[in-house]
This record gives C-alpha cells, sequence and structure tokens, in this order.
C-alpha cells in the first residue's frame, strides 16, 4: 500500500479512496483521503484527486451519465460505471476501492486496453434489409422493441468483463464474441427486416455454446438488459433449432431458404 | 525532435461523432482510402448524449409538415442569422437521410400504422422528431459506427490532434497530433480533411458537454487561416439539472416538454405565458386550457409557450429566478409528474426516469424536477460553402456542430442529428471529390512537425508553471460570470483582459508524471483549444452589440435590423495560433432568394 494523500480541504467526513496505480509491469492501491461532498458519485471523487494531487491518475470518462459507457471499473470488486455509482450508496466508514476491468489488459491506472471488443465487433456480419417496399418500411411497435432492448447497450464491456468464460481464461477471447455480442447477434436476428442468418457463426464463431447462464452479465448491466433470457437462450434455442432438426435441415436444403448463412452473409 | 509514425490516407476526418461518421462513410463507398480519427473510443462520441430525436419533414404524423414548413421554423428559430442555403437543404435532405438510417439498422419508434414516428419539440411547427424513446443519439451514432465497422474504415481511437498543416500551395494536407495511451506524436497526410469535431461548451462551469468539447476543430480552423462566424452564437439549454452540484448542468430533454411536461415557478404558476415574444405571439397558445389541448389536437389549438424556442425559454428561467421565484437549488420546476401518468413517462422517458433517481433520488414520476439553463450548443463555428462543405481555405471541410451557419443565433431541438447526417454526408462528397480532383501526394513540413512536438512536451520539462486543472478552472469560472447567458460590454471586457492572462499561463504550464494516458498532460494540450474558442465568443459577443437568438447583452436588450444582416467573421492573417490575435469582421449575410424570403412571412 502506498502512502496517504491528501486532496482538499479536511471536512467533517472524510472518505478513503483506494485506487488502483499502475501499468502493465505492475502496481499496488494507493489511499486518497479526500472529503465526502453532498450527492457525488465515485467519478466526482476522482475528478476531484486528479485536480489537486495526481494530476497524471489515468481514469476513462466521457458524458458523466451513464450514456456513453466510457467509465467502467470494478468498485469494492464489482463492474460498475464510476459516473452513475453514488457515495452514498457505498458503505460508510469503509475504504471506497478502485480498480481497473480485469478481464482486459491494463494501459495504466484505471484505463485498460478494450480494443478485444472493437476486434469482435468487425466478425459481425452486417445488417442487411429486405428489398424496401413502396412508401418504405412498416414495423410494428411491438417487434421493434425486441431490438431496441439490446440498441439500449452502451458498450460499457463490463459483460465482458464478468463473464468467466474470458475474465479468467485468456485463451478463450480468439473463440468467445462475449455477451456484449450475444446481444448484437440476437438483435440482428430479430430485427424484422434483416435477411442475414447468423445462427450458424453464433454456433461456431462466436462460442455461444460455452456461455453456461450464469446471468453474470445480466446482473451487472447498467442498462438493465435481460442479456441471459432475452439474448442468450433464445439465441441457444434458435441455434439448436438450425443445427439439430433435420426436418429444418431438409427444409432449407429443398427450399433455399431466403436467410443467408453467417459465412455467405460474411462473403456479401 | 522525436520519431513518429505517418500515415497518409485520400481523406482523413477528424471527429467521429455523427458528422465525422457518416462523412467518412461517403468518403469509403466513394472508393477513397479513408480515416477516421477520435479523441476517445469508438462511440463515445458526444451524439451519445441527444435524446429527443432528429427533426425530418417526414410527415408521418402530421401529412402536412413538408420541407418548406421545417425552413421557415429553422430560420425564425435561428433569427434569420442562419445560412439559408444550408437551412433550405437541410429541411430537404434530412427526411432521405432518416429512411437511409433505417435502412442501416436504425430502429425508431412507431406510429400505429408502422411508420417512424414523430414527437413535438420546440420551435417545430408540427411533429417532426424521429426518436428512439429518449436516447435517438446513441442510435445514431450505434447505427453509423456499425455501418463504418462494416465499411472496414481505419478508426484511430484515443487520438488527438494538435493541428493542421499546410502544403507549400496553401492546401490543407496534413494533421498531427499524440496517442493518448501512450503519448506518442503521430502525423497524419491526405488530400482533404473533414474537421467534425463537435463543440466548444467545457470552457463553461454549467455545461451540458463533456470533456472533450474543448473547441479543437473551432480553434484548429482559425490556427490554419480558416474563417469562423457566428461565434457569439452560444445556446443555453433551458433545461438542465440544477442539483446535486456535482451533476449541475446535466441535460434534461426537451422531449419532457415536448410530452406534456410543463414549467412552473417557486408558486407553481406557469410563467412562460409571460415571456411570449412578438414574434412567436400568433402560433403561441394564450391559455392553459388552450395549450393542453395542443398537445392531441394541433389544428384546432395553438402550442404551449412551454416549447418556444430555446433562447426564449432560458431567458424566461433566467428571469424567474432572478426575480426570486426559483426552485430551492436555483432553478425552476419541470413537472412531468402531475400531467402524464408513471407508466407513460417510464415509457416515453425512460433515460430521464433513470438520470434522475440514480443520481438525484428523484422519482420524476411523483415530483417536479429542478431544472436551469445550461450551456449546451454552438451555433457559431467554421464557415462553409453550404452545398460542399468546404471551410475557406482550400483542403478543408467542416460539418456538424463545428460548422457555422445552420442555425443562425439559435438552434432548434432535432435540428442537430438531423444536421450531422445531412451535412456530415455532404462534407464527405465534398472531401472526396476535392481528394479526386488534386494531383500528386500531399508533403507538409517536416519542421512544422518538429515545431509541434517541442510545444505539446515543453510542459512535462517545466518546474515552476501553472497546475492545468487549476487554469481550466479558472477559465470556466470567467466564462459563465462574464460569457455567460446575459452579457454585457464592461463584463466581456473584464472577460478579455482575463483570457489574456490565461494565455500567458497557458504557454507556462507544468505537468507531472509521463506520456501514456496524463490526463493532467492532455489538459494541457487542450487548453489552447479553448482559450481561442473562448476569446472569439468573447469577441464576437463585444462586437454585436443587440440581443438576438443564444446572444443577449443587457447593455443592448432588442434586435437590431442593421446588425441582423451580417456576421461577425472571425480569422488569423499573418500570425498564427493561440496567442495571436484574431480579427472580427461585420459581412453580409448570403442574399436570400425571393421565393424562400416568401416562405418566412407565411403565418407570421
Amino acid at each position: 500500500m502506498a502512502e496517504n494523500q491528501r486532496a482538499g480541504e479536511a471536512n467533517h467526513a472524510d472518505v478513503t479512496m483506494r485506487l488502483w496505480r499502475g501499468d502493465p509491469s505492475g502496481g499496488e492501491f494507493t489511499d486518497y483521503v479526500v472529503p465526502a461532498v453532498e450527492g457525488e458519485v465515485v467519478l466526482d471523487v476522482i475528478h476531484r484527486i486528479q485536480g489537486t494531487v495526481a494530476p497524471d491518475l489515468a481514469c476513462r470518462w466521457n458524458c458523466k451519465a451513464g450514456k456513453c459507457g466510457s467509465c467502467s471499473a470494478e468498485i469494492n470488486g464489482l463492474p460498475r460505471l464510476l459516473c452513475m455509482t453514488r457515495m452514498d450508496t457505498l458503505p460508510p466508514g469503509a475504504p471506497v476501492t478502485v480498480a481497473p476491468m480485469k478481464a482486459f489488459p491494463i494501459i495504466r491506472d484505471l484505463v485498460t486496453d478494450v480494443s478485444f471488443n472493437f476486434e469482435v465487433a468487425k466478425t459481425i456480419p452486417a445488417f442487411q434489409p429486405g428489398p424496401e417496399p413502396e412508401g418504405g418500411y412498416r414495423m410494428a411497435q411491438v417487434d421493434v422493441e425486441r431490438g431496441q432492448e439490446f440498441r439500449k447497450c452502451i458498450e460499457c464491456f463490463m459483460c465482458q468483463d464478468v463473464c468467466h468464460v474470458i475474465r479468467d481464461h485468456e485463451e478463450n477471447k480468439p473463440k468467445y464474441a462475449g455477451p456484449r455480442f450475444f446481444i448484437r447477434l440476437a438483435e440482428l436476428e430479430m430485427h424484422p427486416l434483416d435477411v442475414n442468418d447468423r445462427r450458424e457463426l453464433a454456433r461456431q464463431g462466436a462460442g455461444l455454446g460455452m456461455c453456461n447462464i450464469t446471468k453474470c452479465c445480466t446482473e451487472v448491466c447498467p442498462e438493465h438488459i435481460k442479456i441471459t433470457d432475452n439474448a442468450i437462450i433464445p439465441m441457444k434455442e434458435r441455434v439448436v433449432d438450425a443445427h439439430y432438426d433435420p426436418v429444418a435441415w431438409l427444409g432449407r436444403k429443398i427450399l433455399r431458404r431466403t436467410k443467408k448463412t453467417a459465412p455467405e452473409a460474411s462473403a456479401g | 525532435m522525436a520519431d513518429y509514425d505517418t500515415h497518409d490516407y485520400d481523406v482523413i476526418v477528424i471527429g467521429a461523432g455523427g458528422a465525422g461518421l457518416r462523412a467518412a462513410i461517403e468518403a469509403e463507398e466513394r472508393g477513397l482510402r479513408t480515416a477516421l480519427v477520435c479523441k476517445s473510443l469508438l462511440g463515445k462520441a458526444h451524439t451519445v448524449m441527444a435524446e429527443g430525436g432528429v427533426a425530418a419533414a417526414m410527415g408521418n404524423v402530421y401529412p402536412e409538415d413538408n420541407w418548406e414548413v421545417h425552413f421557415r421554423d429553422t430560420m425564425r428559430g435561428g433569427k434569420m442569422l442562419n445560412n439559408w442555403r444550408m437551412a433550405q437543404l437541410h429541411a430537404q435532405e434530412s427526411p432521405d437521410r432518416v429512411r437511409e438510417l433505417e435502412r442501416w439498422g436504425a430502429l425508431f419508434d412507431r406510429t400505429e400504422d408502422g411508420r417512424i414516428l414523430q414527437r413535438d419539440f420546440g420551435g417545430h411547427r408540427f411533429a417532426r422528431l424521429a426518436h428512439v424513446g429518449d436516447r435517438t443519439g446513441l442510435e445514431l451514432i450505434r447505427t453509423l459506427q456499425q455501418k463504418a465497422v462494416s465499411l472496414g474504415i481505419d478508426v484511430f481511437m484515443e487520438c488527438k490532434i494538435l493541428r493542421l498543416l499546410p502544403d507549400a500551395e496553401g492546401r490543407i494536407s496534413g494533421a498531427v497530433g499524440y496517442m493518448r495511451p501512450t503519448g506518442e506524436v503521430v502525423a497524419f497526410t491526405a488530400k482533404s480533411f473533414v474537421l467534425a469535431t463537435g463543440s466548444i461548451g467545457k470552457s463553461w462551469k454549467y455545461t451540458s458537454n463533456s470533456w472533450e468539447s474543448v473547441g479543437d476543430g473551432h480553434a484548429m480552423a482559425i490556427w490554419a487561416g480558416a474563417d469562423v462566424i457566428d461565434m457569439e452564437c452560444v445556446q443555453f439549454h433551458p433545461t438542465g439539472m440544477v442539483w446535486p452540484l456535482s451533476v449541475r448542468g446535466l441535460l434534461v430533454t426537451e422531449g419532457v416538454r415536448g410530452d406534456g411536461g410543463v414549467l412552473r415557478n417557486s408558486e407553481g404558476k406557469r410563467f412562460m405565458f409571460d415571456y411570449v415574444a412578438d414574434m412567436f405571439r400568433a402560433e403561441t397558445a394564450e391559455t392553459e386550457e388552450e395549450a393542453d389541448g395542443w398537445y392531441d389536437d394541433h389544428a384546432n389549438n395553438r402550442r404551449t409557450p412551454d416549447l418556444l424556442p430555446r433562447d426564449e425559454v432560458a431567458r424566461a428561467i433566467n428571469s424567474e429566478v432572478k426575480a426570486g421565484r426559483g426552485s430551492p437549488h436555483g432553478g425552476v420546476f419541470l413537472d412531468i409528474a402531475s400531467r402524464r401518468s408513471s407508466e407513460y413517462i417510464r415509457r416515453r422517458l425512460p433515460s430521464m426516469y433513470h438520470q434522475f433517481m440514480e443520481l438525484a433520488g428523484v422519482d420524476i414520476t411523483a415530483v417536479p424536477m429542478e431544472v436551469g439553463p445550461t450551456c449546451h450548443y454552438m451555433m457559431g463555428g467554421v464557415r462553409v460553402d453550404a452545398d460542399t462543405a468546404a471551410a475557406t481555405v482550400p483542403g478543408l471541410f467542416a460539418a456538424g456542430e463545428v460548422a457555422g451557419g445552420m442555425h443562425g443565433a439559435n438552434r432548434l431541438g432535432g435540428n442537430s442529428l438531423s444536421d450531422l447526417i445531412v451535412f456530415g454526408r455532404r462534407a464527405g462528397i465534398g472531401a472526396a471529390d476535392y481528394a479526386e480532383g488534386r494531383a500528386g501526394s500531399p508533403s507538409v513540413d517536416a519542421a512544422e512537425i518538429g515545431a509541434v512536438i517541442d510545444e505539446v512536451y515543453a510542459p512535462f520539462g517545466r518546474e515552476d508553471g501553472r497546475n492545468p486543472y487549476d487554469v481550466q478552472h479558472e477559465l470556466q469560472e470567467t466564462m459563465q460570470a462574464l460569457v455567460g447567458i446575459i452579457r454585457t460590454g464592461s463584463e466581456l471586457e473584464e472577460a478579455l483582459g482575463k483570457l489574456e492572462d490565461f494565455k500567458e499561463q497557458t504557454s507556462k504550464l507544468s505537468v507531472k508524471g509521463g506520456r501514456v494516458y496524463n490526463p493532467g498532460w492532455n489538459l494541457a494540450t487542450d487548453l489552447p483549444s479553448m482559450i481561442t474558442t473562448s476569446i472569439a465568443v468573447t469577441q464576437g459577443a463585444l462586437h454585436r452589440k443587440e440581443s438576438r437568438g443564444g446572444h443577449t447583452r443587457e447593455d443592448f436588450p432588442g434586435p437590431d435590423s442593421e446588425l441582423g444582416k451580417v456576421n461577425f467573421v472571425q480569422r488569423q492573417t499573418a500570425e498564427r495560433g493561440y496567442l495571436a490575435p484574431i480579427s472580427v469582421n461585420p459581412e453580409p449575410l448570403l442574399e436570400m432568394p425571393p421565393k424562400l424570403r416568401a416562405l418566412l412571412e407565411e403565418g407570421s
């Protein structure tokens, strides 16, 4: 533990922020004692520390309103958005521990290299609508709402961070897309206009089968997306139908379904 | 001098919000080698903060809506200072751009018969905003991001650009910056550059803008010798959160009022009825009954004054607070709880519900919100040609908030997202055409890059300079206090004096630590942009001796018809950079064709 540092003037109530500081070669937690201010979130306190005693404290953030998903970190061991975690919801009197997301390589302090996610995004075959009718597409509100739930995703990547298929198993990353991209696949699969078929991709390339439905992703989602129940489980069912149902398989062969398989979709 | 990587492309787009993404998509689809350079991770740009919707006269809810009405609303909202050609193109093309988003995967809310639903917003005569609940910006940026990824556009994330560089003929041909994760300098050369860098709002204390909005694009354009216009026209959004202090300034969408919310003072009075300017009297309800009837029946009722353009509402709130009729934390009340069902509010305004619940512990379905004005949007910016988005220096294009002219003196809500996709596309076309027509390889003077490198790393070597956070804090206090929503000549003069001091201090900053992801150093490199744009805003405000749109002068409270015919144009000529002076000159607005002028008279 590094030495205590003070940020700002003393107050009747101080809080101890125990922040991880370091780089890829290693690091440690450093305590910063700061006055408590009513209504603040964890990110406010980090900003006060940056503005005073630790101007080089690395922390990624943007909107400070829970809309951009930049400031993901692990607060007292749980993935949270720094900007949406109020200090007064944390145990009083105890130090507040803030560490970088564990599933991704460290850049510095609280900032991690999340490029894994941007690489996975490149492998998802694009949305492809069917022909547009005269007067434009028509969709019912009830049909768009299924996809809208998944499109609430702010790409904070905390579901990826908490998913133990990759959190503790770096070797799984090349064959596992993770919850964020399972909801992307589900969103496209359930999109009323999309004609691509991504079930084979979900099964093989994205590693949907490796998920064993522990719902950790759903629990940490700041947008309260029901990742497991509404995306992963329905996708698993669809993949099973496509893969093991001999009647459906024969039907596909004979009727030349309009939906393409993922490799075809990737090709064009 | 340090080593650095250089990347060469045909078109480089700086900024990856809605405008930058749309421009890059256009250039890439033309077959040009295109790169996007952005200061944050892809998909995090300020566009995600847009809530209410994208304005497009599709006529899905009111068939009588069309581009001419949208044009009229935009020009009147902008107090006629707009570039009329931009307002025309915007109104004509935004419906196609919205439908294009749908073809790229966007899922907008629907009408009963399955078309794109449109909602009411301030200053728009008809329900016109295509939307996804109150997270329309996220839908727009994600759709464009996924389209850009599917096209394989190269993206340089977390890269701050410091300077644009000309070739020997004065064409913009290069840019130099650094990668935030490593702190290493990187250079780019290209045949054309698109600025899509967004806003300047971080120079105010209470703002809806993120750390990114420091005016990099505005400043780099000025330093490159390009004209900027209307820099005095800054929009203060009427409804930002006022409590807790840590979230003061955070946006509360106009959609709250579009969906039935009303403003009240501490006496419970709907005070907006007392603040209807002559220009809007004919189309605004006079009684609460008429205003309430309007939500469901636009034909037989006039619109509620709660939905007057943002400049009008922001000034009214300011006056109520000043008169002692404010809320406990220095705002006014925005009440939807007593007017709509809990279920309706949570369905229509889910982000607002969560924002207040989680950050303020306030249940907006049960009690009113407290709101007040917050620095929100920059109408002024790089002077561009409406059709091509070309700036006044060759090889440079600009779109979105960094470009000036489209919104005149005040922007209507919903006209920003549509601006991004209409002029993002046009900037992509303009930059692609220019790149295709340009012979030879772009080249820049390595000595200029060397000078930028020396300057950017200099704060590491200084021992006794100021902490960049302290300078930023004082700058924000100054702009908030002296160049805020209500301005006067003496305070603007005082601000200019202080800004001169900040210039000096910024040239002597010290930073601690190393180059890798160092926010203190990163801020030190943002301060020159903040200072240049703050000076331009203050100078413009001093010269515009009238009140118009987002620019309000206490010492010149009314509009001046002569000043309404000019833009204040600012530029650097001989000397360049944040330490050099910026000239200010009035130049006449573009002449509007009589046919369009006639549209403005209708119904007024």
